[in-house]
């Protein structure tokens, strides 16, 4: 088991013809993902690395039953894309791109939150299942099939903890990047459910950043989780007021800082990790405590 | 991405905000021709500047004449706001205030909408009004697919106690603040204060707006008053460079890839016992030119005494950043410890181009490590 996406996954790519969607189609199809279709507009009956093209969503999912789409769209049309996947009805929707205009995210979540769509991003590298599915632009190779549920804001830290864990032999149920935006689909603890809900996760780790309270609207909820949490905030010592690369990540006035994020996780019960190395060694000291450490991590 | 003052006042107007009469200026005399302009009575003059808190600054003067207009001009032009070097004031004809309310509108993350907020006590320090008296904010968020509707205002205005015979007034002034947000794919406009004058009417006195920057490639006219954030000339240079570089003021240049992890390295530099000087995102897939462009950049700042570059490689390529570091070290003199620390994709390409370029060029193998070493050998000769 895992969350979102599995080896049955059925994925279609939006975007497929671009630069950034091609490469990754690819590398998506090399890990094993079933890429069953892609979208072009003007590129229908065709086929792309050795994958039909379609003109538009609706057609592409009657045709090839997919049931999760991920986007590559650039910026101007990455709302539309985004909108179009949620008419087509598509259960789960994947948007890679970055710099979507916020205000177009304002519209599209006016119609998302009226649907059974589940939309992750944008600006996200976007979710793995290791050993089953991969969609999204992370290596593949870093990720290993295991038990704990990964959540983040940001991909190469996502990276980074997951070799982290990884080397330690603790391997992966799913791993979820949520995305860097001020506006995104998913939030900490929509896949904190998720990971409570799932047999295969038995630890989670929530990576958080400065800015907004995503992360304090999450803790609320981990309070009353049966499973363990292992926290880390980026950004402890950003200065107020300047935004660190992500639109998302900015301390203004006394809001979102790293210290009341840390403080939140905190009280939930979180064991909250200084540097990345540690987050590993929570998840092996916690797993070691319960007597539920994989075979393999045992050293 | 912010706009001065004066800007967001022009973007109003097109709106049908009414905004009393004024130009910029940036000499002193200048400031007295607009006074005289203006017909040579009371008017104010206000540094533009990216700051809150400019009038406490002292950044924001009355002139009755329009020699004390040139006065005022003379002690604001150049003066220091938070940081920020005033080189524009604007000058405008001085209002009559009775009362001052505030209107604002910002993108809010948390309900995925506009949100409006208007208050009775403008003028003075909304943030303040919002932490010791948050009942005195009437607020309420906007559906995009509806727009801000005539109940939502009258609920905004009778909530705020706002005069009730100026509140049909006041609508219009909300209407056109949330065009002038949408149309302008701003994140943030207020008007603070809306000021009624002693004759009843009403005008914006002050206005601020932020334009989304995701945005700019459709709002050409808001793309061309972009300027750097702290009129910073590293920044400005690494802009036009295509990098996310944030000035700070440590001492230890940092690069990486992707925002996270520039990030947690500032934090591990700052556990080491480091200060990092700045932020800088390589982004994802850099080639070697954008690494070199990273690192020449950085060095722009001579406080800097080492430089750690954190690279995790997904579509990033090791090789590649092995390759901008050295031809960057090939043409640059430096003289500071340079550490590296490279992961993922193309990692062991990367690390035998550095071990093999014969440049003083410091390897590390974790995060911690090279945050370790870059502290150590920067702070080798004394802080």
């Amino acid at each position: 088991m895992s969350i979102f996406i599995n080896h049955e996954t059925r994925v279609l790519v939006q975007g497929l013809t671009g630069r950034e969607g091609r490469f990754h189609s690819e590398q998506m199809i090399a890990y094993g993902t079933q890429v069953v279709g892609g979208v072009t507009p003007g590129k229908g009956g065709t086929t792309e690395l050795g994958v039909p093209m379609f003109d538009t969503v609706g057609q592409a999912r009657a045709a090839t039953g997919a049931d999760a789409s991920i986007i590559f769209v650039p910026p101007a049309g990455a709302a539309d894309a985004i909108l179009e996947a949620i008419d087509a009805g598509m259960p789960l929707v994947i948007c890679i791109t970055e710099g979507v205009p916020t205000q177009d995210m304002v519209r599209v979540y006016e119609v998302l939150r009226h649907t059974e769509t589940r939309l992750i991003g944008p600006n996200c590298p976007g979710v793995i299942t290791p050993g089953g599915c991969k969609m999204g632009i992370m290596p593949g190779h870093i990720f290993k099939p295991g038990i704990v549920g990964m959540v983040s804001r940001s991909g190469t830290l996502t990276y980074e903890l997951a070799k982290n864990l990884s080397d330690r032999a603790l391997g992966q149920s799913t791993v979820v990047g949520i995305g860097g935006d001020p506006i995104i689909g998913t939030a900490f603890i929509d896949v904190m459910k998720a990971f409570e809900n799932d047999p295969a996760t038995e630890i989670c780790v929530l990576a958080g950043e400065i800015g907004g309270s995503d992360e304090e609207t999450a803790a609320a909820y981990i309070k009353t989780m049966t499973k363990p949490v292992i926290g880390f905030i980026s950004g402890r010592t950003a200065p107020p007021g300047k935004r660190m690369g992500h639109a998302g990540a900015i301390v203004s006035g006394n809001k979102g800082t790293a210290q009341a994020k840390v403080d939140a996780l905190e009280a939930a019960g979180v064991k909250v990790a200084a540097t990345t190395d540690e987050v590993g060694e929570l998840v092996e000291k916690t797993l070691r405590e319960k007597g539920r450490l994989p075979a393999a991590a045992a050293r | 991405m912010k706009i001065h003052e004066f800007q967001a006042k022009q973007v109003l107007a097109r709106h049908g905000v009414p905004i009393p009469r004024g130009r910029v200026a940036a000499t002193p005399d200048e400031c007295a021709a607009v006074a005289a302009e203006l017909g040579g009575g009371l008017c104010v003059v206000k540094a533009q500047v990216h700051v809150g808190g400019r009038g406490k600054a002292g950044g924001v003067k009355l002139a009755k004449t329009p020699d004390e207009a040139r006065q005022m001009g003379a002690q604001i032009l150049g003066m220091d706001i938070k940081g920020l070097t005033v080189h524009k004031v604007l000058v405008e004809e001085g209002i009559a205030i009775d009362k001052e309310i505030y209107l604002g509108m910002i993108l809010d993350r948390d309900s995925k909408r506009i949100v409006v907020m208007v208050s009775a006590e403008g003028g003075m320090d909304i943030e303040e009004v919002a932490e010791h008296s948050p009942e005195k904010i009437a607020r309420c968020t906007i559906n995009p697919a509806l727009g801000l509707t005539d109940y939502q205002v009258r609920h905004l205005c009778f909530g705020a106690g706002l005069p009730k015979d100026k509140v049909k007034e006041i609508a219009v002034f909300l209407k056109a603040l949330y065009q002038a947000i949408t149309q302008s794919d701003a994140t943030l406009a207020e008007i603070n204060p809306l000021v009624i004058t002693k004759d009843g009417t009403l005008i914006a006195a002050d206005a601020k707006m932020d334009i989304d920057e995701n945005a700019l490639y459709r709002q050409k006219e808001l793309a061309l008053l972009q300027e750097s954030e702290e009129n910073d000339p590293i920044e400005e240079e690494a802009r036009r460079r295509g990098l996310t570089y944030v000035h700070l003021d440590g001492d230890i240049g940092i690069i990486g890839n992707g925002a996270g992890l520039v990030m947690t390295s500032l934090d591990v530099v700052a556990r080491e016992g480091g200060k990092a000087a700045n932020f800088l995102d390589i982004g994802g897939g850099a080639k070697a030119e954008v690494v070199r462009n990273a690192l020449e950049v950085v060095l722009l700042e001579p406080k800097v005494k080492g430089v750690v570059i954190n690279i995790f490689g997904g579509i990033t390529r090791c090789d590649e950043v092995a390759k901008g570091v050295i031809d960057a070290a090939g043409r640059l003199d430096i003289k500071v410890p340079v550490v590296v620390r490279l992961e993922g994709t193309s990692v062991e390409e990367g690390k035998k181009l550095l071990a093999e370029s014969g440049l003083n060029l410091v390897p590390a193998g974790s995060m911690r490590e090279a945050a370790a070493k870059v502290v150590e050998l920067a702070y080798a000769g004394g802080r």
